[in-house]
């Protein structure tokens, strides 16, 4: 080992305690900035012990890239908060987008040398295959969280079994190639498959399983990753990857916990496409108010939860419920925000959206806390919100949403609803609470009403 | 370096290991910020793909490498600085304006 390889390799080992730290000062929102500061060092680290190696010639194409890189990832990290889930699904992309590209330069330069081994072989496979799985299955997300694809699941007959044969042989093909690497003509098809099979398998998930498969992609882009490590033999890429990997698989876990769903499930149910015929075509009424009513009702409770859901978001009245908590404070309403683990489009959502607008983080709630509370709350205002804060998730068997924990906004002495029309959500689910005794509703865009509402109650006690 | 097969499997199981501790210890305020995070970590990609890139050994390995430092290098630019931008907003409650 030469000298400069012993100072990479020293780089790798301080990087990889950044790394860790990082993660660990995320557990709170007082050390939270100190995470950025931690991954960035290991970052430089890493980088740094990499551009000494002696295997560098050249630094032109790297400088070139990486200039590229630099002029494309600023204004990506400057997108609207709204746009943060489409920007982690293209990030997922890119990363397996790069796995997949150094695992086929790998592929290549080992044939060309004769030092493919077997066990080369099989981890380049492991890594292309997981790489470009990634790289369309974050390109699909991206897409159908910006909507520019179709957010409904898309589905046909034998959809599971068409995947399954298409990773299979995929898989079947990277074996053959371990026992015989020279038959390359092998190894685009397991590419072309491995891309194809990405697309295949977020088509039939629904929108409203996003923040799921959103989830999924961070860990598979964690483990193509580690593939790259045993690839290239570098322990700080399996122990960086490994880190990503495990976040993803937790933050998977917690979504399919709060939507009651296997994981299974939610990759291969497509939910939301069993729209039955649980619509009942009774034409049941429901009661709605005005902006006025509702000031006076909010300026007048003791305690109100503003229970936002994505809705809030898509409307940009984010900041008029800002002003909204301002008003009641002032006038001595406890004013608190429950927040739904899978509300919005990726976990933790609707948390960063409300701490854009000001909000201290210290009135946002999450829902096993709130839920115990509500029966005492005087009003629950849901501002965009819609199947977690249906009841049919604990009365209705038939429902698809069966025994997902919700928010029990219904519990609440007056719910307050606001929404754009009586048209089901994301999910295309009907909603009871709209028809509760104890619900009014308040009709039109949210950031509209809000303004109303904050109109009206700073007319009533502005003198 | 020479890695062998035990020894990497080793290095992924106390990552995934110590991965799974910490991030079920991560605020659920924080899930958002997390990802891009760990988005930006995962860009730890980019050492594999510098090198491609500097070899230089024949056109096509050069031009893969470069793609790939590219699509990383975008990544951990994007990935750290929206987290940063994120983690800003969070404030715990001010005194009151008046």
């Amino acid at each position: 080992m030469t000298s400069a390889e012993t100072i990479a390799e020293i780089c790798y080992l301080a990087a990889a305690p950044c790394f860790i730290l990082a993660l660990r000062w995320m557990s709170q929102p007082e050390t939270a900035r100190r995470s950025v500061a931690a991954g960035v060092t290991g970052m430089l680290l890493a980088v740094g012990g990499t551009l000494l190696h002696p295997e560098i010639v050249t630094y032109k194409w790297i400088a070139i890239a990486a200039i590229a890189g630099i002029a494309l990832g600023i204004p990506l990290a400057r997108v609207p908060l709204t746009a943060v889930p489409e920007r982690t699904g293209l990030s997922q992309a890119f990363g397996g987008f790069a796995a997949g590209l150094v695992g086929t330069a790998k592929y290549y330069l080992w044939l060309g040398e004769g030092q493919l081994t077997s066990f080369r072989m099989a981890v380049i496979a492991l890594e292309v295959i997981l790489g470009c799985l990634t790289a369309t299955g974050g390109l699909m997300a991206a897409g159908k969280l910006a909507e520019k694809i179709t957010t409904r699941p898309v589905t046909y007959a034998g959809q599971n079994i068409v995947s399954f044969v298409l990773l299979a042989v995929a898989a079947g093909l990277g074996g053959w190639l371990v026992i015989d690497p020279t038959q390359s003509w092998a190894f685009p098809i397991i590419i072309a498959l491995a891309l194809i099979f990405g697309v295949l398998l977020i088509l039939p998930i629904g929108g409203a399983d996003m923040p799921t498969v959103i989830s999924f992609l961070n860990s598979y882009a964690g483990l193509s990753a580690v593939a790259m490590g045993f690839v290239l033999e570098n322990k700080l890429l399996i122990a960086a990857g490994a880190l990503d990997g495990a976040s993803g698989f937790v933050l998977s876990l917690i979504m399919c916990k709060a939507m009651n769903r296997s994981v299974t499930n939610v990759l291969f149910g497509a939910f939301g496409s069993v729209q039955t015929s649980a619509r009942v075509a009774d034409q049941r009424t429901v009661k709605s108010a005005t902006a006025t009513d509702a000031a006076e009702l909010l300026t007048n409770a003791d305690s109100v939860v503003i229970i936002p859901g994505y809705g809030m978001a898509v409307a940009q009245a984010q900041h008029r419920v800002r002003d909204l908590y301002d008003q009641l404070t002032k006038r001595g309403v406890d004013v608190k925000f429950a927040v739904h683990p899978v509300a919005g489009r990726m976990p933790g959502h609707m948390n960063v959206l409300l701490a854009e607008a000001d909000i201290p983080y210290d009135r946002l709630v999450e829902m096993d806390d709130i839920n115990p509370e509500m029966p005492q709350v005087s009003v629950a205002l849901v501002i965009g919100a819609n199947d977690v804060v249906n009841p049919a998730a604990r009365t209705d068997e038939k429902s698809p949403i069966y025994g997902m924990p919700i928010i029990d906004a219904d519990k609440s002495h007056t719910v307050l609803a606001i929404k754009r029309s009586m048209n089901p959500g994301f999910a295309g689910i009907d909603n009871e609470l709209y028809y509760a005794n104890n619900t009014l509703m308040l009709f039109g865009d949210a950031k509209q009403v809000i303004g109303d509402v904050v109109k009206a109650v700073t007319g009533e006690g502005g003198h | 370096m020479k890695l062998d097969l035990l020894t990497a499997l080793f290095v992924f199981m106390l990552a995934a290991f110590l991965g799974l501790d910490i991030i079920r210890r991560v605020s659920r305020l924080l899930h958002t910020p997390l990802m891009s995070l760990t988005n930006a970590i995962s860009s730890i990609a980019v050492v594999g793909a510098i090198i491609i890139a500097g070899e230089a050994h024949d056109t096509l390995s050069t031009v893969l490498g470069a793609l790939a430092v590219f699509a990383s290098t975008t990544n951990l630019v994007s990935g750290y600085l929206i987290t940063d931008r994120m983690l800003r907003m969070f404030k715990r409650r001010e005194a009151p304006k008046s």
